[in-house]
């Protein structure tokens, strides 16, 4: 498998969210980066971990399934899945694979920290 | 080395008057070609040789739409030096449905894989029964290319047909993420429906290999139960299931020829 070209760094944003900034190229390749920073945004106990996608360059299909394959990592920890920073481009993505029915998503990453604030 | 002069410094967005959003929403993103464009339903053009029902007015459905466990599999053929991951992967997608097991139909559009297409499928099921269904091109670029599938298909998920190089050789791969849609094809799945999907795709890349010149194929099968729970809020997904309707369809194909032939001519 391809060498991945993608950065993911976790940090607390306040509460119980958690936001793993997404830069560069998502695709299957990056599987065990995400995982990794998956992990790391739970251990704080997170109930959301929200994926900010500002930095997103470029997803292909394979980079779909990984996040399918997060959803249920996520659900079986009864954590919420949400997304942030999707382009127009790339939320039509989410739209046409219907992810956007298990994954939230926010325009940006303030109107996420304030839904889970309410 | 290109020839054209380069200007010494470029204005930036915020120079030009563009917000951040609004600098990022112009410029297209590498992948925007590869990516199918957004559809609500399907919408499908009557091709010959497949009956071509149980396709046109679907939404289209992903793992998080279908029924039952969710399995990641993946059926792989080492290629060796025969061929290179863009090769193999023209070749696939101009040949696509040569490639299948007999009895079997695909009908794509005639100018082979590319994104937003709809193919209509008839799969035999045994026992002289034939499946109508479809499947939508979701994305294509050159080294894959992924299918998803459409309410009423045995499997709510996508496939991925992708080639790479690993030390030196070109691995092919076919790689399903996907659930059975509905209760009914989630017992047909148990009892023997993988078994015959994974036949299934084996065969298929055994061609594939054998049309690449690579000698005597071996295909790699692995299967992964990713979530054991079934989606029982999806139950109704049956509404729609494409062999019922099928089974349906040729029972009453005779009354709609002779419905047809009774009509008076316009």
């Amino acid at each position: 498998m391809s060498e991945p070209t993608v950065r993911m760094d976790v940090r607390q944003a306040g509460g119980s969210v958690a936001v793993v900034d997404i830069k560069g190229d998502v695709t299957a390749a990056c599987e065990p980066v995400l995982m990794s920073a998956y992990e790391e945004a739970s251990s704080g106990g997170a109930a959301r971990v929200l994926l900010n996608f500002t930095g997103l360059e470029y997803m292909n299909s394979g980079g779909i399934g990984m996040l399918v394959t997060l959803l249920v990592r996520a659900g079986r920890q009864h954590q919420q899945l949400a997304a942030c920073g999707l382009s127009e481009h790339y939320r039509e993505i989410f739209e046409l694979t219907r992810l956007d029915e298990a994954i939230t998503i926010y325009i940006d990453e303030a109107s996420a920290l304030a839904d889970a604030a309410r | 080395m290109s020839d054209q002069a380069v200007p010494e410094s470029v204005a930036g967005a915020e120079q030009i008057g563009l917000s951040a959003r609004e600098a990022k929403s112009t410029v297209q993103p590498r992948d925007a070609g590869n990516w199918a464009a957004k559809v609500e339903r399907l919408a499908v053009e009557q091709r010959d040789g497949v009956r071509g029902t149980n396709v046109a007015g679907r939404r289209l459905t992903g793992p998080v739409q279908g029924f039952g466990k969710m399995w990641e599999k993946s059926y792989s053929l080492n290629a060796g030096q025969a061929t290179t991951p863009q090769d193999a992967i023209a070749t696939w997608k101009a040949h696509f449905p040569e490639f299948w097991p007999k009895g079997n139909r695909f009908a794509g559009a005639l100018a082979g894989i590319s994104p937003g297409d709809v193919a209509l499928l008839d799969l035999a099921m045994g026992g002289g029964v034939k499946l109508s269904t479809g499947v939508f091109v979701l994305y294509a670029d050159q080294e894959s290319f992924t299918l998803m599938t459409p309410q009423g298909h045995m499997f709510a998920g996508w496939i991925t047909f992708s080639a790479e190089s690993v030390d030196e050789a070109t691995v092919i791969r076919a790689h399903v993420l996907m659930r059975a849609n509905d209760p009914l094809y989630e017992l047909g799945m148990t009892f023997g429906g993988h078994a015959k999907e994974d036949r299934f795709w084996a065969q298929t890349l055994t061609a594939l290999g054998t049309r690449l010149g690579v000698p005597d194929p071996q295909v790699d099968t692995r299967s992964t139960c990713v979530d054991s729970h079934r989606q029982w809020r999806h139950a109704s997904n049956i509404w729609h299931n494409a062999m019922l309707r099928s089974m349906l369809q040729t029972l009453a194909t005779p009354f709609t020829a002779l419905r047809r032939r009774s009509r008076p001519a316009r």
